[in-house]
């Protein structure tokens, strides 16, 4: 946590100006008691009227300045911490968006999407509670201190009593809880995770008559989550009590032997009533202190998650200036592509995901891949924009290795439509405008006529203005698709890659579209990886992957004569009189 | 830090386990509101009645203790005066004058014994609460869990999962936290504003008016800062809610943001927002942070007025200093629990608001009861038949006119037509999920409305390609399928569902336990499974769909197989994708947009040159295609 804390370095001055304030806050707070006493042992003692309003007005004013700086102080605080909120959270999204999807998979989509929200706001309230109390808590305790020992030095010792014994109750009781609330929250996912598979099986829970399975699976959850937090409950529930005692009979110990000490005039009582109150703000500072100490372990977590975030190097980089160079050199190339014995495993995988794939794609060409899951053919394809990098062998765009590529531009040649189509929130214009910043209308509506989106989208009541939800629920999969291919046919790229985009798309559209880009798209290399035979059947080339490993490349027809696993699934997905 | 809530004494209930944490953030955030206060209040308190008797202790213990904590500095005022008056007495050099010590160590003793008591009645009540509301708590949970049990699918179909499971979790805990926590602070609260008011008055009556003067120049300031800050609070919400919708959709849209080179646009996007959000939250933060500086000045003040006026009230022995230390000690004890209050009225405002919620699922329309007099089918043959059945979701048009179909015992129905509707209605409709609008269906001449539901669902068995299996072991998974089944059934169920042998190959076999994803096993092993759980429930019929292309050829060929296997002599409804199965089917249903608009055999329906013979001809006649379906 110590680490993310750097990033306030920007602050240093509204965090400087903090504690300052702070501390002259705490300054001003101890001070009233001994303007107090004052007010007792000068005026009320000798009768001095005069002498206890002038001191009454000076504490007003200790007051109001105690007020106003901690008003200040509360204005930097919010400041530093809410502007530390905002650094992290743009240090995280920025590093995150370098991912290549190599680190996504390893954290997870939704657990980046946590710690870059949830996690960041965790650490900013312990911040904003940090700026204010845990400076604030060890000031009021070492003044206190201070100004109980400037009071009295030998009653001071009561203190070297008191605070053993609260600090080994605390102690008690957190080491007894903690562990517990620990053991809590685990009980509490179990009970939602069993609640949640009652609600995503309810058809087959009922179907099946478990009814009553579940609900004795749910008792024994709840039970036992009840159970912990009584037990939890009940451990706390000696706190209080134990920490009034404490207080309380710190109060008593004070009058009686501060009694004795203003026997022997050692001791005006004023400073006794002053002293009883530095020894509650001690305390408190102590208790206080604690809860930060409550606090910690869950931000640190937070931390911990943040850092690991930040700590991970995108393993894809730049390539340098000179493949820049080359590839302007190979300008008359254009959306040529070829994969030479190209080897990749997924991080910590025993296979390698795919192995030894070459193959070439010329433009005007359109290759075709199929294969059964986990073959690997989207892992082929998520190779070409370096979605990751391969492990050997290597990958050339017009002649140039796409390592010694940067990425940017890399990616401006390819027209990339994804398997699980996502839009964005905005217009339909804007999610196809996506692919070219600088598209006109033109160009977007013949984009969309291509990919036959034209249609649907007429029938929108706004058209091509008409807005698409987050994540584009309010359309339906096939018209996410078909704008998703929009899209990438915008940029008008020379390498388009579809990857198993046309399977939620029925059968008429597909043909159709098909027909379309190879109208429109004449001049460019397509990929298409696809589920269907009926996709794949009049491409220029098959590629057939079987578990990692091309098992033939040809044309359907040669495919049909050489290669069995091709016919196992063309048999698989067609009936005996069909394949004929 | 306010010096007003650290002096004085602790008291019960007010300490550092409270909602709200020092500073208050808890203060001038918004608060949700029930729509019936009352009523829901009334139902909640309810569900405290078993545990009346307890409450009933915990509730005198309560006050006891803040009484006896509330006397406290009275008497240690007294202390301090006999201090302060043998102190003067020696001073004016009166003879024979000491300080009362007997009479302090009398004292002393009596305060322990004060102290002693007041904190065992503390640590009983907490102690009892922590049973009370956690039971209470228990019992709410597992009247939402049964009654979710009894509420019927169009329920769980019209809102997401997400949205019951925050009812039953995040609403019930709340609940939970404020019985445990705010109940008896509410409690002591009051008494120590009762009790330290009269300890107040029975000093000075002048001196706590003065006291009671800075009270509506608190709650003035207060509700001014708070105002403020609950807008900006407010605003803060609205800018997190857009940057978190903004870090949702570019991460799980990442892939798309680098291939089409948008990571500039979205980063200056987030910048903006993220701005915007600093800002908003800056101006709740400082806010609400006015708070309590602005209670603690005011405090200060009534702090201040009562040293020099109880001062002056000594000098002129009016009241003795014992008193005064005494007064400010109330003082102080007094703001705390004020604001306390006004903080527990806001969240017992937001719990309310979520008993609301929660009784809410309590109070929804139940299941459809069952047949007073059901009856059984003993041997059921599977003979299905729906007679002019007519169907609509709720506040939907009717979907099914008058849908009349027969499906004799061991035949095999295909369903086709486009995903989507078709099938969920008619799982819906067979196993009663929902309820018709008119006419019935009928099994083996049965209604089905006759048989009481759980009888009728054991007629069916279901293999559906979103495949549902539970966090636990492949055996009990499988074993789901019939209660009580052996080892041995388990084996010979998934040895005829071809499962077996992958499960022999996983490292703990039939004990390998199913993560909560169940994403350690492949899509089309998980199907296996499924199948297996339906050979061992053995069902009169069946609802299956075909695996499509999605599951590796290998599996494929497996699922295959073992489908044909379920289906021998049963009555069968398949969501056919392939082409073999719909032309084999004795009878085929053409779906479309949720409704059978065509059926019949393959041959009769091609001459029909409908829907189904267009389709056909679209998909599967130019050469070779697959079905869409």
């Amino acid at each position: 946590m110590l680490k993310l804390f750097r990033l306030l370095k920007p602050y240093r001055i509204p965090v400087i100006i903090t504690l300052l304030l702070v501390f002259i806050q705490s300054l001003a707070e101890l001070y009233l008691p001994t303007l107090m006493s004052d007010i007792v042992d000068n005026g009320v003692v000798t009768g001095d009227t005069a002498y206890i309003w002038r001191f009454g007005l000076y504490m007003l004013l200790v007051a109001l300045g105690s007020m106003v700086c901690s008003i200040i102080a509360s204005y930097f605080s919010s400041m530093s911490a809410t502007g530390f909120g905002k650094l992290l959270r743009g240090k995280v999204f920025k590093h995150v968006t370098n991912f290549s999807l190599e680190e996504f998979d390893k954290i997870g989509t939704a657990s980046l999407i946590t710690r870059t929200t949830n996690d960041i706001n965790q650490i900013q309230q312990v911040l904003v509670m940090m700026l204010r109390i845990m400076v604030m808590a060890p000031m009021m305790a070492i003044g206190g201190l201070i100004m109980a020992l400037s009071k009295d030095r030998s009653l001071t010792l009561v203190f070297v009593v008191v605070i053993p014994v609260m600090a080994l109750v605390i102690a008690a009781v957190a080491s007894r809880g903690l562990p517990l609330f620990k053991a809590i929250q685990k009980k509490i996912d179990k009970l939602n995770l069993v609640l949640r598979e009652g609600l995503t099986g309810i058809r087959v829970i009922r179907s099946f008559n478990r009814i009553e399975f579940e609900k004795q699976k749910f008792e024994a959850a709840n039970r036992d989550l009840t159970e912990t937090s009584i037990k939890v409950n009940k451990i706390f529930a000696i706190m209080m009590p134990a920490m009034m005692i404490i207080m309380n009979f710190t109060q008593i110990a004070i009058v009686w032997f501060g009694g004795h000490r203003i026997d022997t005039g050692e001791m005006q009582v004023g400073d006794l009533m002053a002293f009883i109150q530095y020894a509650m703000q001690i305390m408190f500072s102590i208790l206080m202190v604690t809860m930060i100490f409550v606090m910690i372990p869950r931000a640190s977590a937070s931390a911990e998650r943040i850092n690991e975030v930040l700590d991970i190097e995108p393993v894809i980089k730049d390539g340098d200036e000179k493949g820049k160079a080359s590839l302007t050199g190979s300008q008359q190339l254009r959306g040529y592509l070829e994969f030479r014995n190209v080897t990749f495993s997924y991080p910590g995988a025993e296979q390698p995901a795919i192995q030894d794939i070459s193959f070439a794609a010329k433009p005007g060409e359109v290759t075709a891949i199929i294969g059964g899951t986990g073959a690997g053919k989207s892992t082929l394809v998520s190779l070409i924009p370096r979605f990751y990098d391969v492990d050997s062998g290597e990958i050339l765009l017009d002649g140039v290795d796409i390592r010694k590529m940067t990425q940017a531009d890399l990616r401006s040649r390819i027209g990339f439509v994804p398997q699980k189509a996502v839009l964005f929130s905005g217009t339909v214009a804007e999610n196809i405008r996506y692919g070219k910043d600088d598209a006109t209308d033109e160009e977007i509506q013949k984009a969309a006529r291509i990919a036959q989106a034209d249609e649907f989208i007429s029938k929108m009541e706004e058209g091509y203005a008409a807005p698409i939800s987050q994540g584009g629920s309010n359309v339906s999969g096939g018209q996410k698709q078909r704008l998703s291919i929009a899209r990438a046919l915008v940029r008008r790229a020379e390498l388009l890659i579809f990857d198993d985009s046309f399977s939620a798309l029925d059968f008429k559209t597909d043909a159709k579209l098909r027909a379309a880009l190879k109208r429109e798209a004449a001049d460019a290399t397509m990929l298409i990886v696809a589920q269907r035979v009926s996709t794949v059947m009049d491409a220029d080339r098959i590629i057939v992957l079987n578990e990692s490993k091309v098992a033939g490349v040809g044309t359907h027809h040669e495919l049909m004569e050489t290669c069995e696993v091709y016919r196992e699934i063309v048999s698989s997905q067609l009936s005996e009189e069909e394949i004929a | 830090m306010s010096q007003a809530n650290k002096s004085g004494n602790g008291r019960p209930g007010g300490g550092p386990r409270g909602h709200m944490g020092p500073g208050g953030p808890g203060m001038g955030m918004p608060v949700q509101k029930a729509k019936d206060f009352k009523g829901t209040l009334r139902r909640l308190l309810q569900y405290l009645k078993p545990n009346r008797g307890k409450l009933i202790i915990v509730f005198i213990t309560a006050i006891l203790s803040t009484v006896f904590s509330i006397y406290g500095p009275k008497v240690l005022g007294r202390a301090t005066t006999k201090l302060f008056e043998g102190l003067m007495a020696k001073a004016q050099g009166v003879p024979g004058a000491h300080i009362d010590f007997t009479g302090i160590w009398q004292i002393v003793m009596e305060l322990v014994a004060l102290y002693i008591i007041s904190a065992i009645f503390s640590y009983i009540q907490q102690y009892l609460m922590a049973g009370v509301s956690q039971r209470t708590v228990y019992q709410l949970r597992r009247d939402v869990n049964e009654k979710l049990n009894r509420l019927p699918l169009k329920y769980f179909d019209s809102r997401t999962n997400g949205e019951i499971l925050s009812r039953v979790t995040n609403d019930v805990d709340n609940i939970s936290t404020t019985l445990q926590q705010s109940l008896t602070q509410l409690i002591t609260s009051v008494v120590t504003i009762i009790g330290v008011l009269i300890m107040m008055l029975t000093i000075s009556p002048w001196m706590t008016l003065i006291a009671l003067v800075t009270l509506p120049i608190s709650v003035l300031a207060i509700t001014q800062v708070a105002k403020r800050s609950q807008k900006q609070f407010a605003e803060q919400q609205k800018e997190l809610g857009m940057l978190n919708g903004h870090v949702e959709e570019m991460y799980t849209g990442h892939k798309i943001v680098k291939v089409f080179g948008q990571e500039e646009e979205s980063l200056a996007k987030f910048d903006e927002v993220n701005e915007r959000l600093f800002h908003a939250g800056r101006k709740a933060q400082f806010l609400s942070g006015m708070i309590m500086p602005i209670m603690n000045f005011i405090g200060n003040i009534g702090y201040v007025l009562i040293s020099v006026v109880g001062g002056l009230f000594v000098t002129h022995n009016r009241i003795t200093i014992g008193d005064v230390q005494a007064f400010i000690q109330y003082m102080r004890q007094f703001t705390q629990p004020i604001t306390q209050t006004a903080n527990i009225a806001n969240i017992i405002q937001s719990t309310v608001a979520s008993a609301e919620r929660v009784f809410e699922v309590l109070d929804e329309e139940e299941e459809v009861p069952e047949s007073s007099t059901p009856r059984k089918l003993t041997s059921p043959r599977g003979e299905v038949a729906f007679e002019h059945v007519q169907f609509g979701y709720e506040g939907k048009p009717t979907l099914i006119e008058d849908m009349n179909i027969e499906a004799k015992p061991g035949q095999t129905v295909a369903i086709v037509g486009p995903t989507g509707a078709g099938k969920t209605t008619l799982i819906n409709l067979l196993m009663r999920f929902y309820e018709l609008r008119g006419g019935r269906i009928v099994i083996d001449g049965m209604d089905i409305k006759d048989m009481k539901r759980s009888d009728l669902h054991q007629l069916f068995g279901m293999v559906l390609q979103d495949t549902w299996l539970f966090n636990g072991t492949i055996r009990d998974n499988i074993a789901y399928g019939r209660e009580g089944a052996s080892e041995a059934d388990v084996v010979r169920a998934a040895k005829m569902a071809h499962a077996d042998h992958f499960i022999r190959t996983l490292p703990h076999g039939y004990d390998t336990v199913l993560n909560e994803e169940a994403s350690n096993i492949s899509q089309g092993q998980k199907q296996l499974l499924t199948i297996a759980r339906a050979i061992l429930a053995d069902p009169a019929i069946l609802i299956l769909d075909e695996a499509t292309s999605s599951v590796d050829t290998r599996t494929e060929v497996f699922i295959q197989k073992a489908m044909n296997e379920l289906m021998k002599g049963r009555t069968s409804f398949v969501i056919a994708h392939r082409l073999s199965t719909i032309k084999g089917a004795d009878l085929i249903l053409v779906m479309n947009q949720g409704t059978v608009i065509e059926q019949g055999t393959h041959d009769e329906l091609m001459a029909q040159n409908g829907f189904y013979a267009d389709l056909y001809n679209s998909q599967f006649s130019d050469d070779f295609e697959e079905s869409a379906g």
